[in-house]
């Protein structure tokens, strides 16, 4: 009963359809340790106590009755740019912290269905702009092994509530990284996947042809299990793509031997930390253990990733962002003047420094003059960096290099440099621009800080991703360790 | 004016007339109470997202076969991006460089009778804004977001209209064509249809053309023409005193009859342009596109030349007939009911019945007169019962009453007079009752033949048949 934040999510599910605690039980002691450790993490922006403790009420109850769904009585966190239905949906801005959503976002309902019990919206850069949550206007989430280090970003507040073991699961989103680089820097699993994979619908959009909603959990099972219930066509998103969703917890055993690796030579730059260099090798050597084969890979574009990125992503951010200008919801400044000065005071109030960066940067890449030099290259690029990935795929089944070129920095210590912060997704933007599902799993630790291996895989193979990870996991026990003072 | 040119391109805006919106489920119907119809689509609201209505993308395709243009295989929807309290997202979902019609085409008729060709440049699907009401809340502005994301066709002409006039037919020209592909309804009053046009001048025989003005927003045929002749005065005007014409838009105002630079866009805007990501490129197969050609109806060039050919009609009548689906198919029944005559059926309802229906305001679909019931009439009038002009009256009193033909005809007793031997007494007793108009009609007064006419008709209550009555008056005149 202490030691229900030590299971993971599966094992929970699993202990809950047997009956052996209380959905209530169980939900009942994680608020009590969202509440002891939200001064420390501040990973929450908003913890739904009342809301949570009467689903799970209601969850016991179907359990009692042997029906509910896969994740019946389960508590989870959403990142707080998932709409959710009479509960504040800020996106960590001060524009939306008065905006209650009318609605639920496709990936919470369904998540809703499967019966999951939402405690909180987790912390954030704000609109997901950022890469260690210090741009939030709620404070930055801390790392839990180290508070005085970043958990990374966006999705800080979620990758540090799972590290903690607060939730064993949350929702994420990762538009260059931000599932992926914070499930590095916090040692657990993050799974972004394929774009089109989950709908976006009720996501608030950062930059729309990048956004991919997905998971952060303990385990690559654990994401197997939630990806699955979130995963699958939703005729309210255009992009959102109609096949079948596999088993992915199913397709988790299979073998691994015979397995294809290729090492993506361009992730091993003079960039990538030395020790977290040796700690991604020894990690392949893991995988070769299991039966499988590496080779080298090149992808020759793939060092084109941040300059296109942040071509792309403020030029699409830049209209996103446009809706905010306080007329139908959130910030408006007091006593406006006239339009002009409404929708100056409103944008100028509400937004914080790096979103106001890349509206003005999109803005500029898509204004007459400049759109063909800058927002029509990047494009053109970005389909070279495709194209790169999808030769590479013709020889190897997924890609590995590291996930991050460092392990977790100091709060403060890139806030004056945005292109440092830029280039600590280096190694992540690839899978974005080209829309594959790449996942994040711990494979060591440099200084008693976690690093993260990546694994890449061609479009909807996310049971293959899931199922690498999967065998790495069962042969290691990195994504076991939890941090101290929270174990 | 003379030695300038005029060169006019409109951008035509038609409301199509699906029941839900273009990128939302809310329904487009009008009228309903501010932003009753406005979902969280159309609101903008944080994480919604766009879906395409079929219904939208199958009326453009229709549009496009109807101008015999290019249906584009794949197109592409934009941004447009611009800040206004009507435009919830901050940008107008539009289409830019790939248009879903291209290269298309349509002929109007000239006063003269001239037909000329005028080219369609591109025809985009894109969605409307809402409205800002700046009347309706004292001192503040209102919203309403009922019109955001109603689907829009905006078709570009090229700029080879070379007057108002021309405008005017080329306007009128889209407007029946839309309706007789029922994806607009056409109504100007409320916005479904209206233009921008783009007018210059430049000095004949000049290649280049001269700076244009975009004048926003005309949805009436009679402004279209009053503002750009107004525009074009204005333009003379100014080249002529040696100044230059400004590039601008501006608004047409109906009250001063004068067109005046919009107060809010001093400066040039750019909209940045670029492709929605929300939405997959639009891409149509040959298949689709055969399915909407076979829904075409017949087109208003066909009818009328079709008209023209079977009924014996001019060019010009053949035109006002078909210029609406409706009239087009009210003459058509007409002509099936009373198929003797379709000249003189033609006649009647762009006469008789079209003065009827205009002073009371009425559309020919009505139904006060249905067409059989005119083609009673003309039947009547055909059997020779009665004389077109006893028609009328008929008619008048169909038309009021609601009643057939043959029924005022017997109720009245106005059956005309066919039996030669009762239009010979007449005559014989008007002949007897004015010897001395006779004798002058006989010493060569032909004039007179008239007075003789009237008279006759007199004393048969104006029933005698007239083409008998003229025959047996001539050859008992002549003695």
């Amino acid at each position: 009963m202490a030691d229900f934040h030590s299971s993971t999510l599966t094992q929970l599910a699993a202990d809950l359809r047997a009956r052996r605690f209380s959905s209530v039980e169980l939900v009942s002691a994680l608020l009590a340790r969202i509440e002891r450790h939200q001064g420390a993490l501040n990973a929450f922006i908003s913890v739904t106590r009342d809301a949570a403790l009467a689903v799970a009420r209601s969850a016991d109850r179907e359990l009692a009755a042997g029906s509910g769904g896969a994740l019946t009585g389960v508590p989870i966190a959403h990142k707080d740019l998932f709409c959710t239905a009479g509960v504040r949906t800020s996106c960590g801005s001060r524009m939306l912290d008065n905006f209650v959503s009318p609605y639920d976002a496709t990936v919470v309902a369904r998540l809703k269905r499967a019966g999951a019990v939402m405690v909180g919206k987790t912390n954030m850069d704000e609109f997901a702009m950022g890469s260690s949550n210090e741009t939030s206007y709620y404070g930055p989430a801390r790392n839990p092994w180290n508070p005085a280090l970043v958990p990374g970003g966006s999705s800080g507040g979620s990758a540090a509530a799972v590290a903690a073991r607060l939730v064993p699961g949350a929702t994420a989103t990762d538009t260059g990284g931000s599932i992926r680089q914070p499930a590095a820097l916090c040692g657990i699993t993050g799974m972004k996947p394929t774009y089109g994979r989950v709908s976006r619908y009720g996501m608030v959009a950062f930059a729309s042809s990048l956004d991919q909603g997905g998971v952060l959990t303990v385990s690559a099972a654990d994401a197997a299990l939630m990806l699955r219930e979130m995963a699958g066509f939703d005729a309210a998103d255009s992009t959102s793509v109609d096949t079948p969703v596999p088993d992915y917890v199913a397709a988790l055993a299979a073998p691994l031997a015979g397995l294809k690796i290729g090492l993506l030579k361009e992730f091993f730059d003079e960039g990538l930390d030395r020790d977290n260099e040796q700690r991604v090798r020894e990690a392949l050597r893991v995988f070769e253990g299991l039966g499988a084969s590496l080779r080298e890979v090149s992808l020759p574009h793939l060092p084109l990733s941040v300059p296109v990125y942040y071509v792309v992503a403020p030029a699409e951010c830049s209209a996103n962002l446009a809706r905010y200008d306080g007329v139908r919801f959130g910030h408006r400044c007091d006593s406006p003047r006239d339009l002009n000065d409404m929708y100056r005071r409103s944008r100028g109030e509400g937004f914080g420094a790096e979103v106001k960066r890349r509206v003005m940067t999109g803005t500029y890449v898509l204004s007459a003059g400049y759109y063909d030099a800058y927002y029509l290259k990047a494009q053109r690029v970005r389909a070279l960096i495709n194209a790169d990935f999808i030769r590479a795929f013709q020889s190897v089944d997924v890609l590995m290099g590291p996930t991050t070129p460092t392990p977790a920095f100091a709060i403060g210590a890139k806030t004056a440099d945005p292109i440092t912060m830029y280039l600590n997704d280096i190694y992540t933007i690839g899978a974005n621009l080209a829309g594959l599902p790449a996942v994040s799993v711990p494979c060591g630790f440099v200084q008693n800080l976690p690093v993260g291996l990546q694994i890449v895989g061609p479009h909807f193979s996310e049971a293959r991703v899931l199922n690498a990870a999967h065998a790495f996991q069962r042969v290691t026990d990195w994504h076991t360790r939890i941090p101290r003072g929270y174990a | 004016m003379s030695g300038w040119e005029t060169v006019i391109g409109l951008e035509i805006h038609a409301q199509l007339a699906t029941r839900s919106k273009i990128f939302s489920g809310s329904a487009t119907a009008y009228g309903a109470a501010p932003n009753a119809q406005a979902n969280l689509v159309d609101l903008g609201y944080p994480g919604v997202l766009p879906v395409l209505n079929g219904e939208a993308v199958r009326m453009a395709v229709k549009l496009g076969l109807a101008l015999a243009a290019r249906i584009a295989r794949h197109s592409v929807f934009a941004r447009k991006n611009y800040f206004y309290p009507d435009l919830p997202k901050g940008y107008q979902i539009s289409q830019y460089e790939l248009p879903i019609v291209a290269d298309g085409s349509l002929e109007i008729m000239l006063e003269d009778g001239e037909r000329k060709r005028i080219g369609i440049t591109r025809a985009h699907l894109e969605e409307d804004a809402g409205k800002s009401l700046h009347e309706a809340v004292p001192g503040m502005t209102g919203v309403d977001l009922n019109r955001a994301g109603t689907p829009l066709v905006e078709i570009v002409s090229e700029p080879q209209l070379r007057s108002a006039r021309e405008a005017v037919a080329y306007m009128k020209k889209v407007h029946t064509l839309v309706r007789y592909l029922e994806i607009c309804d056409g109504n100007m009053q409320e916005g479904s249809f209206r233009c921008d046009a783009n007018v210059s001048v430049r000095r004949t025989g000049t290649r280049t053309f001269g700076t244009r003005a975009e004048i926003k927003n005309l949805n009436s045929f009679r402004f279209v023409e009053r503002a750009i002749n107004y525009e074009v005065g204005r333009q003379i005007e100014i080249l002529e005193s040696g100044g230059a014409v400004v590039q601008e838009t501006r608004l047409y105002d109906p009250d001063k009859g004068e067109t005046r630079p919009m107060r809010s866009k001093e400066e040039a805007n750019d909209y940045r342009y670029f492709p929605d990501p929300d939405l997959l490129p639009l891409q149509l197969d040959e298949a689709f596109i055969e399915s909407v050609r076979a829904t075409l109806p017949e087109l208003p060039d066909h009818k009328a030349a079709r008209f023209a050919t079977d009924y014996g009609l001019s060019a010009y009548d053949a035109g006002v007939l078909t210029a609406s689906r409706e009239l087009a198919d009210y003459y058509e029944a007409v002509v099936k009911a009373a198929p003797e005559d379709p000249k003189l059926a033609a006649n009647w309802v762009m006469g008789e019945l079209a003065a009827a229906l205009n002073k009371e305001n009425l559309d020919v679909t009505s139904g006060k007169l249905p067409p059989e019931r005119l083609a009673g009439l003309l039947a009547r009038i055909g059997d020779r019962t009665i004389s077109g002009k006893i028609a009328k009256e008929v008619f008048e009193a169909m038309w009021s009453q609601g009643v057939a033909a043959d029924a005022v005809i017997e109720a009245r007793g106005l059956r005309q007079i066919t039996d030669t031997a009762a239009i010979e007494r007449a005559i014989d007793a008007v002949m007897a009752g004015n010897p001395a108009q006779l004798a002058d009609y006989r010493a060569g007064k032909d004039k007179l033949f008239g007075f003789f006419v009237g008279q006759v008709m007199k004393a048969t209550g104006g029933k005698a048949n007239p083409a008998q009555l003229n025959e047996l008056l001539r050859r008992k005149l002549s003695g």
